[in-house]
Parts: C-alpha cells; sequence; structure tokens
C-alpha cells in the first residue's frame, strides 16, 4: 500500500477509536504506529511523547504530525494529520446538526444536567496525578495562576507567556551564578 | 467578520494550548465563553460531555462543534483548520530542532517552568464551570450535582472508564429530573 494511505489509514483508526482524548491515545498509538507498523522505534516513542506533551496543541495532533514527517516528510505530516482529524470533524458535524432539535426535549436535557458535573470532576481527576513529585512553590504559583484566570478573568495566554519568561529567567541567573563561580 | 474571529481565536488556542486536551480547556473557555459569548457556561460543558463520548481529541471536537454553532460548516471547517495549524507548522519544526535543544537548560527551564501554569489553568477551567458568572449558566443545580461530582471523582480514583462514567451520569440526570 501507498505509504502516505497507510499514514493516513493508520491514523484515522486513531482518530476514530479514542474517546477522552489526549493521555487515552497513547496506548492505542503506540499499538499502531509501533507494534504493527513499526514506523517508528520504541525509544523513539519516548522522544516523540514528550515532544507532543511539550509543545503546544493536542497530543494526538501533534504525534501525527511528528511520525508523518519522520516516515515522508511534509506531504506525510499531512496525511497524518488529516486522518486524524477527519473522524472527529465528521462525527460532530453529523451531532452538532442533529442536537440543535434535540437538545430542547425534555429527556435529553436532563441527562445533560446529569453529565454537566461529571464532566467537571473530569477536568479535576487528573490534577491530583500532575502535581506529583511538585516543589510547593510550584503548587502555590498553580494556584494563584488559577484564582487570576477563573476570578479576575485574565487571559490564560499571559500567564502562560509570564511562566515562560520566570524559566528564562531562573535560567539566565542560575547560568550566571555558575559561570561566577567557576571563576 | 465572525469567520475572521473564529479564525484568530482558534489560532490563539492551537498556538497556546499547552498540556494537551484538559489543558486548553481554559483557553477555550476564556475565548468562547468569556471572551466572545459565543457560548453560556452551561453550554460549553454541553460540548465538554459531548467530546468526552465522541471520539477524537476534545480540541479539535470543541473546535468543530463551536464554529458549527457560531457560523455553520463554514465556520467549523474554519475553526478547525485554525486550531491545527499551529501544531503542523510548530510539530514540524521541532521534530526538526527539539531533540538537539531538549537538554538547553533554557528549553527544559521554560517548560518546567509552565508546568504549574498548565495546572493553574486546569484548576481555573473547573472553577469556572463550578461558579460561572450568572445562575442560568449554572452546572451545579442542586444537592444531585454535588453528589454526582463526588462519585465521578471517587469513579476517576479508582480509574473507571471516563465515558462510562459520562454515560452513567446521563442516566442518573433522566432518572432524577425526568422520571421524578
Amino acid at each position: 500500500m501507498n505509504i502516505l494511505l497507510a499514514l493516513f489509514w493508520s491514523f484515522f483508526k486513531i482518530g476514530l477509536f479514542t474517546f477522552g482524548g489526549g493521555y487515552a491515545m497513547i496506548p492505542i498509538i503506540e499499538r499502531e504506529i509501533i507494534d504493527k507498523r513499526g514506523w517508528i522505534e520504541k525509544k523513539d516513542f519516548l522522544e516523540l511523547l514528550t515532544l507532543a506533551q511539550s509543545a503546544p496543541g493536542p497530543i494526538a495532533l501533534n504525534s501525527s504530525v511528528f511520525v508523518g514527517y519522520k516516515i515522508r516528510g511534509y506531504s506525510g505530516a499531512l496525511a497524518a494529520i488529516l486522518g486524524v482529524i477527519i473522524p472527529s470533524f465528521v462525527i460532530i458535524i453529523i451531532v452538532a446538526t442533529f442536537f440543535a432539535d434535540i437538545r430542547t426535549n425534555p429527556v435529553v436535557d436532563a441527562a445533560f444536567k446529569g453529565m454537566r458535573p461529571a464532566v467537571v470532576a473530569l477536568i479535576i481527576a487528573p490534577i491530583a496525578g500532575l502535581v506529583k513529585g511538585m516543589k510547593w512553590w510550584m503548587l502555590a504559583l498553580a494556584a494563584v495562576i488559577a484564582v487570576v484566570v477563573w476570578y479576575f478573568g485574565f487571559s490564560p495566554i499571559y500567564l502562560l507567556l509570564a511562566s515562560a519568561a520566570i524559566g528564562i529567567v531562573y535560567t539566565v541567573i542560575t547560568t550566571r551564578i555558575a559561570k561566577n563561580n567557576g571563576k | 467578520m465572525i469567520l475572521l474571529e473564529l479564525f484568530v481565536s482558534y489560532l490563539k488556542i492551537g498556538f497556546f494550548g499547552f498540556g494537551g486536551g484538559y489543558g486548553m480547556l481554559s483557553l477555550i473557555q476564556h475565548e468562547v465563553v468569556v471572551q466572545h459569548q459565543w457560548l453560556t457556561s452551561a453550554e460549553f460543558s454541553d460540548i465538554v460531555a459531548i467530546s468526552q463520548i465522541t471520539p477524537g481529541p476534545i480540541a479539535i471536537n470543541s473546535a468543530t462543534y463551536i464554529g458549527y454553532t457560531v457560523a455553520g460548516f463554514w465556520g467549523s471547517l474554519v475553526a478547525t483548520f485554525a486550531v491545527c495549524m499551529p501544531a503542523l507548522t510548530l510539530m514540524i519544526l521541532l521534530t526538526r530542532f527539539f531533540l538537539k535543544l531538549r537538554n538547553n537548560p533554557y528549553v527544559h527551564n521554560t517548560i518546567e517552568a509552565m508546568k504549574p501554569a498548565v495546572i493553574g489553568l486546569i484548576i481555573s477551567a473547573a472553577l469556572l464551570l463550578m461558579f460561572p458568572a450568572t445562575k442560568e449558566e449554572a452546572n451545579f443545580i442542586d444537592a444531585w450535582s454535588w453528589i454526582l461530582f463526588a462519585g465521578c471523582l471517587a469513579g476517576s480514583h479508582f480509574k473507571v472508564n471516563p465515558i462510562l462514567m459520562i454515560v452513567l451520569s446521563a442516566v442518573a440526570g433522566i432518572v432524577i429530573y425526568y422520571v421524578f
């Protein structure tokens, strides 16, 4: 099979069968890309994960670009990203078309009243795992950022930029100190 | 020009969407609910719920859905395209250069410094859903809401499948708010 078509098809399946997004997709990507196709090696997969999680954007999308580009350059990246997008796109268009009509149905309305608190719980749940091993000042920073965005309505973008700036300033200072000590 | 606004909003979401799906929620919420008021807080959680029970990344699902509700088919196409653009271009650049840069202290520390920010943003997304600006937007309407919330938190702790929890909450919602 043509490699571009194979890339498209593999990521089409990844897009179609992964529910819940992000981290739920990792084992499925692993099985499809490493075990079945052998497109990248196991040690490269760790690189892929670091990269896909550090870069902005959905992890599944980032992974598709990484694998596609490694195998077949720009056209490979395009084939893979289209594969991962098309299933969600088509399914959501179908849902959106019908949802407007059934939204006011009392049974559907009741179901959504039940789902809303569940959604909030699912958003909060992964935090326990994410904060593991974090220092107290990092937790304090997270709490301050949460309040600033939630209560004061600051754009999350400013806080991400500020955090990045802190990282850079910290590096400048520590490398200066290290240099001075070296002298 | 609504299509242009959608494009710019989702381009920002794609470009600054660190921390994957949930990390992006706060950004999406800020653009869509707080800034442009395309959706209410309750409608926003409905979309998150729909994204959970349909396949695909939450950022793509929400872009397609919100684009569609705001400006029809072209809206969904523009928003989805915009949210993917940064991932496509940045990842190609990063695939070529990041592996050499990864051990660079600037890159490493910047990424480390952004981790607490991403966690703070996830918490703020949840807080905005729990305590929205107006009563009409409330996601928590009575004691049952809090019981379902606590149940799902416990379920997550014991690694219950999230889709199953969403479906069970929908069933519970029908029983509580429709049958009785």
